[in-house]
């Protein structure tokens, strides 16, 4: 089975970002980019399916600029077998993107794709959900555990307040959180081989996919500074302000 | 035009995340219509009906939507979608799974989670884990949007008497099967819904000693949270996670016991209306939201703070 994994280039989760100061958006030169950690989930469990000899082939896949080719590079050190870059210099939003994937999905005959269930930038959540209406197949969004028998998937997912499972018939998408694995670090052999594995570049309208926004950003602004209070020195006058200063008990 | 609430609910009440949605719709202006999709949700459907502001009430009571799994819930709303000018669902984890669907069934974006209405295509929404507010613009002819529940306040449960309408089922597409779930029992309010919440963090040292904060937590009402490292380092589960890839949280008062206040946790919490944190590291990041900071061993203070409430 192939399994198809869709990544994205995003701001290290390290990184404090700063909005500009025209509030077009925020500071994105010289800033370290990493793949988004949900995603590094995504290809893990691909990596892991096919080391149980579930999957035949890792096909991993982005939507970006040029320079996304960067994370392609890491995920085929991670252990995919090719890349797709889906280059685009506009800023590509979930809807469009769903509709590259579906493209792509289509043209590899993938039964499972695997994303991460958001990016850590646009914090959006849709992608993977948008993607199997596309297809018109079954999604197990925040992801867990991922147990693939015959033509079907388990998926047990993270839901308010516990867990629930869901047995999902391929095709199907599967969104991943955080406990779902461990991803593991790249070794250097692997990191020389993944530079000869092949990486195509398509365009949108290779795929026949529209990329005009119809979501506009009219400005961007830091949130609501938040000063800091008080040092108390005891349990005492904690109590006390905040039974007479904040009432808030 | 209308817009179209999808109700959170568990089949017998309305979940608080519905009202908070409601209140959103109010803002944006127009006749209130709720979805109550489920089965044997007759007694949610009638609790929708009272939410103050409400005009009607669509039921859809079916064996499809039992578990209100996101292929038949998708079908179901981008159906009804075509007479609205908004479709709203609270950005819980349900509303979160099966929006993003109606969406792409109406070939229109979604926007995700609003904890602002500027005006009836305008909004305001946290990116970058809220270190950055968006205002951003729809073009769609239907605006499809998750709301974040703690952006807005919740309207009255009570008060509007909404006619019930039953409307007829999409059918099953028989993708998915619902297997099972787990849901932790516990006596404490939920986290979303607490207006108080202590949470534990790395400095906790492991899980066992969580009973001081459940002890603080059942004194004070409150419900318990986690920072990511305590979740990562396996002290509670992944459910109790506050912050930007766990859950969002404003209570009236929040207590951050042992935790170091990384951007991801503080993504989570700091629109709570009053912080305290308890750190014995006077240089942790948190000091600098908290409104009172206890520099203490919380393994003293937490104790004392209990006995003193």
């Amino acid at each position: 089975m192939k399994v198809l994994v869709a990544i994205k280039r995003v701001v290290d989760y390290n990184v404090k970002v700063r909005v500009k100061a025209d509030q077009t958006g925020v500071d994105l030169a010289n800033v370290k980019m990493a793949m988004n950690p949900f995603c590094e989930i995504a290809v893990e469990e691909a990596v892991r399916l096919k080391e149980k000899g579930v999957v035949s082939e890792i096909v991993v896949v982005t939507v970006g600029k040029k320079d996304a080719q960067e994370q392609l590079r890491t995920a085929l050190a991670l252990g995919a077998d090719r890349a797709i870059l889906v280059e685009t210099e506009v800023e590509a939003q979930p809807l469009a993107i769903a509709k590259a994937l579906k493209a792509i999905a289509d043209k590899e005959g993938a039964k499972l794709v695997i994303t991460g269930k958001q990016a850590i930038d646009g914090d959006n959540n849709q992608t993977g959900q948008m993607l199997a209406a596309l297809m018109g197949a079954s999604q197990g969004t925040f992801a867990s555990k991922v147990e693939v028998a015959g033509d079907s998937v388990k998926v047990t997912r993270e839901i308010d307040g516990g867990l629930q499972t869901v047995d999902l018939k391929l095709p199907a998408i599967v969104t991943t959180d955080l406990r779902l694995n461990e991803p593991r670090y790249a070794s250097l052999p692997n990191i020389m081989k993944a530079k000869k594995k092949p990486l195509d570049t398509v365009t949108p309208a290779d795929l026949g996919v529209d990329f005009t926004p119809r979501t506009k950003t009219l400005k961007v602004e830091p949130p609501a500074d938040r000063k800091a209070g008080i040092k108390v020195k005891t349990v005492d006058e904690l109590v006390d302000k905040l039974k007479n200063e904040a009432k808030v008990i | 035009m209308a817009i179209l609430v999808i109700a959170e609910h568990d089949n017998a009440t309305v979940k608080g995340a519905t009202l908070n949605t409601v209140t959103a719709a109010a803002k944006i202006g127009g006749d209130i219509h709720v979805l109550v999709a489920g089965a044997g949700c007759g007694a949610a459907a009638q609790a929708a009906a009272q939410i103050a502001g409400v005009a009607k009430v669509i039921a859809v009571d079916d064996a499809a939507y039992a578990n209100q799994l996101p292929e038949n819930m998708s079908k179901l709303i981008a159906g009804l979608a075509a007479n609205y000018s908004h479709v709203l669902a609270p950005a819980t984890a349900n509303g979160k799974n099966f929006l993003p669907r109606v969406a792409a069934l109406l070939d229109v974006e979604q926007i995700s989670e609003i904890q602002e209405v500027v005006s009836a295509d305008t909004f305001k929404r946290p990116v970058y884990a809220g270190n950055a507010i968006a205002t951003v613009q729809s073009s769609d002819k239907v605006k499809v949007i998750t709301v974040r529940p703690t952006g807005f306040d919740a309207a009255a449960a009570t008060g509007g008497s909404a006619a019930v309408e039953n409307a007829g089922a999409a059918g099953d597409t028989g993708v998915a099967k619902f297997v099972g779930e787990e849901l932790a029992k516990s006596d404490r309010p939920e986290l979303t819904a607490a207006k108080i919440v202590v949470s534990g963090g790395r400095g906790m040292q492991n899980g066992d000693n969580f009973k001081l904060l459940y002890a603080l937590a059942d004194k004070l009402g409150a419900g318990v949270g986690a920072s990511r490292a305590a979740v990562d380092a396996g002290f509670v589960p992944n459910d109790m996670q506050v912050g930007q890839t766990g859950k969002v949280v404003a209570p009236g008062l929040y207590i951050a016991v042992g935790i170091s206040g990384a951007i991801q946790h503080l993504a989570g919490m700091k629109d709570s209306k009053v912080i305290v944190a308890i750190n014995k590291d006077e240089e942790a990041p948190i000091f600098q939201v908290a409104d009172y900071g206890l520099v203490a061993d919380l393994f003293a203070a937490v104790p004392e703070l209990t006995g003193k409430l």
